[in-house]
């Protein structure tokens, strides 16, 4: 008897969806191991995962919160992925768009209604331009947008650390490596009794709305489409690869730029060192797990957020070391990751 | 086919009874049985898709049947990867070449064979000098593979199989990459190993072929075996009706059609290729309206530089391109095709559709940034839609619908996708780079069909193609390129097919006056 791959007839988005789900069910099945072998017992770790999570609403509330910056960090990816350009940078690209809202906030006193737009604004284009380079690098030299977009990200942490512990501390801050607090108009306002800053919610479903318009009813999607399906046909087409390029990265790096406004202004109020714990990097897995589809990309940023504050909850009250969760992603990612095979090649037994 | 083998007959070399083989919605083979002889060359003829390639898979141990047997002088045996095959003396040289290009001869031959494992190219040089000289095999065992020829890689191979103790040898339409001396020297070869006592199984579709080098020839079509003649004993006619299920019109009749103004003028170009060596040498033409101008010549001469450098997608070096009284040297790929020039590129998968995208959204793949398929920023579904089901309807595109994702096409509707996007536009210049290449007898018809009646539209085309039958069916006047250049432009009723070849291989060129005299350049 042997197991043999055989290629699919077709490629169905549905089962490519339930594929993901399917994988990130295994994979938690696969952390179960993990919590067992350290002496917990995995029904309690998952119940008190879910029931922090999605089973109280000040828990929903926090799932919704941590869900905010991974939708926009995740659709932003869900386009560059879309063409084939494979953007790790989106954990760099929020900590410039929150470095950018935090010197607006910082050094200029304004009415809520004109400074927090002018904040977003400049998280979109701190975040745009960001990208820009490792955008035109690809698109011009050919060089491989993974390494620059993810040597970014560091450069985007040494600056955060070098502002907070240098030119931006607070002076009011005993010495911590914080910025002082924003002005109360430079700060988001919440669904009150939670933490939901909800300006930046509207903008991240209103990016789910406008990427579906974009990618199906525009030109401009279309021709993402066609570059991230088969280049050489989009040459032969006609199409511009620079200009395609530089507009998945901008955007996608402005999105993520958005993110980072949010945090800074809607959670923290001040920057300071960890304001993202990898937000970024997890954006990665949402956008896969979504299948690049828009619509189901917002679902797995709350599942995901989820999981984040699933994760927080069983830091504390099993004991679990703060690397649990990053094993958590990791394994999810691994899992998702393999099986794009099966969405492609159906598993036959044969004797 | 029942065939009980009596201990005074002596077992073919290779048989194959009943082999079914099943891929998802399709039987590759059905119910195949198919015989080999020792010191005999049997050709498998069929259209593409009739299951030839599977059938031999299977004996090479690529693919397990489904169902079946195979035997080998006799005996049942089990091949379950192509090391089983090689046990069993089965050798196979497929279509694309699996050869280290940077490594030597030598080396090719040793990955794999050697039996001693310190240093064994020695030994292995030997062999190899020693199979060139007793069938004609010559190539120099220290060259590296990327420095030699199509023809001269293709030996490697033979002599690969060889080296692994093949008596029998499975070809895999062998003359499609060669030159007509190199397929002579070919069938000599195979008529050597013959003498020898090997068997070759000579996959194929081009009749002529059959005719020059089997001695018997299976035909299959649609995975079933339709008859297995001895070769002496069938005819052209009847082959062709045994292979694709009806009569077959060998010539097209090409209505002789008035030339009009002059639609594409290229000018003393000269085009890099991809490592920046030039590639086309200070070409000229022109097209006229209601002309077809062919381009014969082996593959890898400049053909695919020339086509990319006429449809905007290489540079020019130097050189001009003029095509409709506009001079459109340099210009995007999109300016020239907006100018009216269709381009149905030479690799239709990697260059002509998107593969995930739908059948409807690869129809507008030149176009969709117009008027109607879209505005200003928004793509126009309900034309666009309502366009390609006329289209698919127009030129007979077997899909199941127009939101059928490209890639489950197959490669004759794949080109009638491109065709169909390609000359609905209404183009008045075509480039078609070896537009029929892979593509069964019924569509290859098709779309020849179709390129005539653009002629006779008053379309001017430029066709490129290593199938020298069509270049000489099609073509009002054929230019041979070699190395670059071109060796000559004839007009196809003046010229024979001995005179082409030898252009094709370089050994001859037309003077300049003959040039003038015949081509109107």
């Amino acid at each position: 008897m042997r197991i043999r791959l055989e290629k699919r007839e077709y490629e169905s988005k549905l089962l490519s969806v339930g594929v993901s789900f399917l994988m990130l069910f295994l994979a938690l099945l696969a952390v179960a191991i993990i919590f067992w072998a350290y002496g917990v017992n995995p029904a309690v770790a998952y119940g008190k995962i879910f029931r922090g999570a999605f089973g109280s609403l000040y828990g929903f509330s926090e799932t919704i919160v941590k869900a905010i910056p991974l939708l926009l960090c995740g659709i932003g990816l869900t386009l560059a992925f879309k063409a084939l350009i494979w953007n790790i940078g989106a954990e760099g690209q929020l900590l410039i768009g929150a470095v950018a809202a935090t010197g607006i906030a910082l050094n200029l006193a304004a009415p809520s209604y004109v400074i927090l737009p002018l904040m977003f604004a400049a998280g979109f284009v701190a975040g745009a331009a960001w990208s820009l380079l490792p955008a035109i690098l690809k698109a011009k030299l050919n060089v491989n947008e993974v390494i620059t977009t993810l040597m970014l990200n560091y450069i985007a942490l040494k600056l955060v650390e070098y502002l907070v512990y240098g030119p931006w501390r607070g002076p009011e801050e005993w010495g911590f490596p914080y910025t002082s607090k924003f002005p109360p108009e430079a700060r988001l306002p919440r669904i009150p009794g939670t933490r939901i800053h909800y300006p930046t919610l509207i903008i991240g479903v209103i990016a789910v709305v406008a990427t579906y318009i974009l990618l199906n009813k525009t030109k401009i999607g279309y021709e993402i489409r066609v570059v991230g399906e088969n280049i050489d046909a989009a040459r032969y087409a006609g199409i511009n690869y620079l200009k395609t390029v530089l507009l998945v990265m901008v955007v996608s790096g402005g999105l993520a730029g958005i993110a980072g406004v949010g945090e800074v202004a809607g959670i923290q109020h001040r920057l300071r060192m960890g304001i993202s714990p990898g937000y970024g990097y997890t954006a990665i897995i949402v956008a896969w797990l979504g299948g690049l589809n828009p619509w189901v990309t917002l679902a797995s940023s709350i599942l995901l957020g989820g999981l984040l504050v699933g994760g927080d909850i069983i830091q504390t009250s099993l004991g679990l070391p703060v690397a649990a969760i990053d094993i958590f992603n990791g394994i999810i990612l691994i899992f998702i990751i393999a099986g794009e095979i099966l969405k492609r090649y159906k598993i036959r037994i044969v004797r | 086919m029942e065939v009980v083998y009596t201990a005074t007959q002596e077992p073919p070399i290779v048989f194959m009874k009943g082999i079914v083989k099943r891929f998802p919605g399709v039987i590759a083979n059905d119910h195949v049985d198919f015989e080999v002889k020792a010191g005999e060359i049997h050709a498998l003829l069929g259209e593409n898709g009739a299951g030839k390639t599977t059938l031999m898979y299977i004996l090479y141990g690529i693919y397990q049947a489904d169902e079946g047997q195979i035997y080998i002088k006799g005996e049942p045996v089990e091949i379950k990867s192509p090391r089983d095959a090689i046990r069993h003396g089965i050798g196979m040289v497929h279509q694309h070449f699996k050869l280290v290009y940077r490594h030597t001869v030598a080396e090719n031959v040793a990955l794999g064979f050697a039996r001693s494992f310190i240093n064994p190219i020695e030994e292995v040089r030997r062999k190899i000098l020693e199979f060139s000289e007793r069938y004609g095999l010559k190539v120099n065992p220290d060259a590296r593979i990327w420095e030699l020829s199509a023809g001269e890689q293709q030996r490697v191979e033979i002599i690969k199989a060889l080296y692994g103790g093949a008596e029998v040898l499975i070809l895999d339409e062998p003359t499609s990459v060669l030159t007509p001396s190199e397929t002579r020297e070919l069938f000599k070869t195979l008529k050597e190993m013959k003498a020898e006592n090997k068997a070759i199984i000579f996959i194929t579709h081009k009749l002529d072929e059959v005719f020059e080098v089997s001695d018997r020839v299976t035909v299959l079509r649609k995975g079933k075996v339709v008859s297995t003649l001895k070769t002496s004993e069938t005819n052209k006619r009847e082959l062709a009706r045994l292979m694709v299920g009806r009569e077959v019109l060998f010539r097209l009749e090409r209505k002789p059609v008035e030339t009009g103004e002059v639609l594409l003028k290229v000018e003393n170009l000269t085009v890099l290729n991809d490592r920046g060596l030039p590639a086309v040498k200070g070409v000229s033409f022109t097209i006229r309206a209601g002309e077809i101008l062919g381009i014969a010549g082996v593959a890898g001469n400049g053909q695919r530089e020339l086509v990319e450098a006429i449809t905007g997608l290489r540079k020019v070096e130097s050189g001009r391109i003029i095509c409709m009284g506009k001079d459109v040297t340099n210009c995007s790929p999109r300016v020239i095709a907006m100018l009216g020039m269709a381009h149905i590129p030479e690799e239709r998968i990697r260059l002509g559709i998107a593969p995930g995208m739908s059948v409807a959204e690869n129809l507008i793949l030149k176009s969709y940034h117009a008027k109607p398929f879209s505005g200003m920023l928004m793509l126009n579904w309900g034309v666009i839609r309502e366009t390609a089901e006329k289209l698919v309807k127009e030129y007979d595109i077997m899909t199941p619908s127009i939101n059928t994702p490209a890639k489950l096409l197959s490669g004759g509707n794949i080109q009638r996708l491109i065709l169909a996007r390609e000359l609905s536009g209404g183009a008045r210049v075509i480039v078609a780079a070896h537009p029929t290449y892979g593509l069964d007898v019924g569509a290859t018809e098709y779309i020849r069909k179709l390129l005539l009646k653009q002629r006779e539209r008053g379309c001017g085309i430029l066709l490129v193609s290593e199938d020298l039958e069509e270049v000489l069916n099609l073509s009002d006047r054929i230019a041979v390129m070699f190395e670059g250049e071109f060796m000559g432009i004839v007009k196809p009723e003046e010229a024979s097919i001995e005179e082409i070849g030898l252009m094709m291989a370089g050994t001859m060129r037309l003077d300049a006056e003959r040039h003038t005299k015949r081509g109107d350049l």
